[in-house]
């Protein structure tokens, strides 16, 4: 059947090439594929027909609309963690996303026609590696919890031979699982180390303890699920370097307007998520994983991932930017290679890329002033108020994300309650222990106006007990 | 065709900056931002930011202007043709683009509460469906975030499915020598060994070298059907028959599925598992690089194996479900690239049952190029010179380079200068001097005949003029990079950090 988005697809214009080709009909071309496996029968794809577009519009909108959610309008009062929270999206990010010599552009495997990309994530590698305080990033993985576990599999590759990876019990749990996934087939133990009950910050001496020289890497988390500040990142980072094994860090790209990047602080591999510079929740993806490293040799080579560089024209008149060292990637090293890494995420790192422009190192430092200002704010409102909720770690720093315990009451509930006033706040810690069940995280973003943030407190306090307000 | 792109002599972000910093975008208020600045102040000042980062203060216009005249130096398929052999450039329809950019979906927060997303779990979830009824598999899940992340769990399945029926001693994986590369990374990725198979002279699998390498040890085969040479695999079912007959699985690589869309299926070929790209047959767009979205599927038997979570439905509700018995685990948090998926949904929405012309089409358009392409001198078909191509033909320019000293590399770049974006190059390994040619549906015969017309015009340029070939590109942004300076360790500058230092120090 002829289709607008196929100009080959009219009849007339079929008979014209297969004359010139000397074929009569176009089966012609597929009877090499044995009889009994030519599908004779229609599918079952679509709905009955092919659809108009105003059809098709119609068709989507129905069903999206069956969603409770009604989008932005909605978002402030969605305080929502878990990794990922609610963030605007400046238009300026959307806007240049939206151009189609971006968005419809495949990898520039041919960079004299792709200088502009190129740039753009050449930049976007220069510019996280300012934020996280490194050398080299990458041009993208997946998201963070594919950059970290492919940090994982880095460290192994680097410290040949050493068997043991360990891991923050802090962690996001998800990323936790990844890892875990990721490993299999490479014969390596992954062992978690404790938090502290009060700051719920990683436990130090318990880390010392269980280092020794057959640890390939310690992979840790700033701030981690719980929402918490690694406040003694620099003595994890030191401790995990006296048995020589690799630091992976993996920071918040937005905290690091107000903390220091943690390749500054020692880190040998950091990552992150872009998802909070412009790219949207996406009920969880795409997002783009940042993944980073410092400038030696040993890492560098066991670098998955593409890379950009800046390099001269032949002649030597002009600069310009190209892939570089691919000889690590799979369409040439096989399997050899680093990773099988192919896609990644370009068009969010360009939108990271962006975003981060936008604000530049002012906003950044003000939006991560103002992140921390917001809970340090709903904390105390919730005290002034008596609310029947603390925070778990009454001694830990948080940053945009809180875990709150409602004291012996079942999360779960607390959650469905405030649901009934339109309030989304979750995840609750028992969708990942088997412990906590009373503990819930929370996220306020700059989504969350301080009337937002009183308005939450209020029905916390009117579902648990405590002042109204 | 005449072709001049932009030239654009835009400076790198951090040397827009000037002495005088601009108010930038502000996100953060003045509020909140006093009280984190006293939250800051008690906190170990050891891991606060002193200064910077290094990140210049623009205005809006400024940085909407850099990056608008970086677009004008790229090349993407709404700009021209994007030929490159296995990645399936075709037309990104605008309307999926812009329905699914809608905030209700950019908004979703992964772990709302599913009663409020209804709308969004039904279109997963037929999704899943429709991709299950064309690959002819029993269950499909959206989890993998690319193919290559969609082949990782695949080979995990793999794995895992043979240790629980004991078979410990199947570690190693086939993979014929024209496949993707990323075959042979994620077989080795989850610990297998691989083992290499050649393709015979029509450019099949080589039966008798498959036979000789098939043992107890074999876990699998990683299969492209039809092959990065353009060819379907005709002993498909005697593959599928020996390597089931000694206790291993089939698994079918989708990013060529393009060429028998609608019309064959991996499911009736005896493939057990099967990853799809939806950023290729699917028309999901690249991104420059990605996002793309895997999904994967599976017959009965391993459905268990599956990453979780999965979309089901109970009744009229949808929901994720995490109870995925033998789990391989996750390959990424949440749940998969899920707007490349809607962007597929919509794409299935509007061609519907007739799917099958896409696959017509796009054979049609490989044969026609095929046909005149072949009739040049200095360019060969190496494998199966007498067979029809599916999505994809391999030429190469062997002859031309022996007999003029122009590569395929030389090729590409005239191409570029003519307006049209090269096809993938030097690859199959196993063709020398390769163009992997794909147009599919998505190309005129007007576009074809014009990339046949640059393909004459520079064969006969090389066998006329072959130094001034080596001069090109042209036209584009900037002539040939230089390759060795762009690797050299000395030279190798991966971030602007790198920029400053050479600068300083001359």
């Amino acid at each position: 059947m002829p289709h607008y988005w196929i100009p080959n697809s009219v009849k007339e214009v079929k008979q014209e090439m297969l004359k010139e080709i000397g074929v009569d009909d176009i089966e012609e071309f597929f009877k090499d594929i044995p009889e009994q496996l030519r599908l004779k029968k229609e599918l079952r794809v679509g709905f009955g027909k092919p659809l108009l577009e105003h059809e098709v519009r119609r068709k989507f909108l129905e069903m999206l609309s069956k969603n409770k959610f009604t989008g932005f309008t909605d978002a402030h009062r969605v305080f929502l963690g878990g990794g990922v929270c609610v963030h605007y999206i400046p238009s300026v990010v959307k806007a240049i996303v939206s151009r189609a010599e971006f968005y419809t552009a495949y990898t520039p495997y041919q960079p004299e026609i792709n200088q502009g990309i190129l740039q753009a994530f050449f930049e976007y590698q220069s510019l996280m590696a300012e934020l996280y305080g490194v050398d080299i990033v990458n041009a993208s993985m997946y998201n963070v919890s594919t950059a970290a576990a492919e940090a994982v599999r880095m460290a192994l590759r680097v410290k040949r031979g050493r068997k043991r990876i360990l891991v923050a019990s802090s962690a996001h749990p998800e990323i936790k699982e990844v890892i875990r996934t990721w490993v299999k087939g490479l014969n390596v133990r992954l062992e978690e180390i404790p938090y502290g009950r009060e700051d719920g910050e990683l436990d130090v001496s318990a880390l010392r303890t269980k280092l020794s020289d057959d640890v390939a890497a310690v992979y840790v988390e700033s701030p981690n699920f719980f929402g918490v500040i690694e406040r003694k990142l620099r003595d994890i980072i030191e401790v995990t370097h006296d048995v020589g094994a690799l630091a992976i860090v993996n920071a918040n790209p937005l905290s690091l307007g107000v903390f220091k990047g943690p390749g500054e602080l020692g880190a040998d591999i950091v990552v992150g998520d872009a998802q909070p510079l412009g790219v949207g929740l996406n009920y969880g993806g795409p997002s783009a994983g940042i993944l980073g490293i410092q400038d030696r040799r040993e890492l560098l080579r066991q670098l998955p991932g593409r890379l950009v560089g800046m390099t001269k024209t032949v002649d030597g008149s002009e600069n310009g930017f190209m892939l570089i060292l691919q000889t690590r990637e799979q369409h040439i090293r096989r399997e050899r290679a680093t990773s099988n890494i192919t896609t990644n995420s370009g068009l969010e790192a360009i939108a990271a890329a962006v975003y981060v422009s936008l604000l530049g190192a002012k906003g950044l430092r003000r939006l991560g002033e103002a992140l921390l200002g917001r809970t340090t704010y709903f904390l105390e409102t919730l005290r002034k108020r008596d609310v029947e909720a603390v925070p778990l770690f009454e001694k830990g720093l948080y940053f945009r994300e809180v875990t709150i315990s409602f004291k012996g009451r079942d999360a779960r509930d607390v959650i469905s309650q405030l649901e009934k006033h339109g309030i989304h706040v979750g995840p609750p810690l028992s969708k990942f222990y088997d412990v906590m069940h009373d503990c819930s995280l929370l996220c306020l973003t700059e989504l969350h106006s301080k009337d937002d943030i009183d308005e939450l407190v209020s029905k916390l306090a009117l579902v648990l007990g405590g002042e109204a307000g | 065709m005449k072709y001049r792109q932009a030239r654009w002599d835009e400076p790198l972000i951090f040397e827009l900056a000037s002495n005088q910093d601009r108010e930038t975008f502000q996100l953060g208020d003045d509020y909140f931002a006093r009280l984190g600045k006293e939250t800051l102040t008690e906190v170990a000042q050891d891991i606060v930011r002193k200064e910077g980062p290094n990140i210049p203060n623009l205005s809006e216009p400024e940085v909407v202007r850099h990056y608008t005249r970086l677009t004008q130096m790229s090349y993407g398929i709404d700009v021209g043709v994007v030929p490159l052999g296995s990645c399936t450039m075709k037309y990104n329809p605008k309307i999926c683009e812009d329905l699914a950019n809608d905030d209700r979906i950019t908004y979703a927060h992964p772990y709302m509460n599913e009663e409020h997303l209804q709308g969004l779990l039904e279109m997963l979830y037929t999704l899943q469906e429709w991709l299950a009824e064309l690959t002819g598999m029993d269950v499909c899940s959206l989890h993998p975030p690319a193919g290559a992340a969609g082949e990782l769990a695949g080979v995990l399945i793999i794995r895992e499915y043979l240790q629980d029926k004991g078979y410990t001693h199947k570690d190693e994986i086939l993979v014929p020598e024209s496949a993707h590369g990323t075959n042979p990374a994620s077989a080795a990725m989850a610990g297998f060994k691989v083992v290499h198979i050649p393709a015979d002279e029509r450019g099949n699998t080589d039966l008798n070298a498959l036979k000789a390498a098939v043992s107890d040890r074999t876990a699998g085969i990683m299969l492209t059907n039809p092959s990065t040479l353009g060819l379907f695999e005709e002993k498909i079912t005697e593959v599928s028959d020996l390597i089931h007959s000694k206790g291993g699985l089939l698994y079918y690589d989708g990013a060529n599925l393009n060429g028998i869309l609608g019309i064959a299926r991996p499911g009736d070929m005896g493939f057990d598992i099967v990853h799809l790209n939806l950023h290729k047959t699917f028309a999901a767009p690249h991104g420059g690089g990605g996002p793309g979205a895997g999904a994967i599927c599976v017959k009965k038997e391993l459905a268990d194996y599956l990453p979780k979570p999965l979309v089901r439905r109970e009744g009229s509700m949808y929901y994720l479900d995490y109870n995925v018995r033998k789990s391989i685990g996750r390959i990424t948090w949440f749940y998969g690239n899920i707007v490349p998926a809607i962007k597929s949904f919509i794409y299935l929405m509007m061609l519907g049952p007739e799917i099958r012309e896409v696959a017509e089409v796009a054979v049609l358009n490989t044969n026609y190029f095929m046909k005149k392409i072949k009739e040049l001198p200095g360019i060969d078909l190496i494998y199966g010179r007498e067979r029809w191509r599916k999505h994809e033909v391999v030429i190469s320019f062997e002859n031309l380079h022996r007999e003029t000293g122009v590569s395929a590399e030389d090729v590409a770049k005239a191409l570029l200068d003519r307006g049209i974006h090269a096809p993938t190059i030097y690859f199959p390994l196993t063709v020398p001097e390769a163009h992997m040619v794909e147009f599919t549906e998505s190309e005129s015969k007007r576009t074809i005949d014009e990339v046949i017309n640059a393909y004459k015009d520079i064969v006969r340029q090389a066998y006329e003029d072959p130094g001034k070939l080596k001069g090109a590109p042209r036209n584009t942004s900037v002539g040939r990079l230089d390759v060795l300076r762009a690797n050299h360790p000395r030279t190798l500058a991966p971030t602007y950090k790198y920029v400053r230092k050479r600068n300083i120090n001359g």
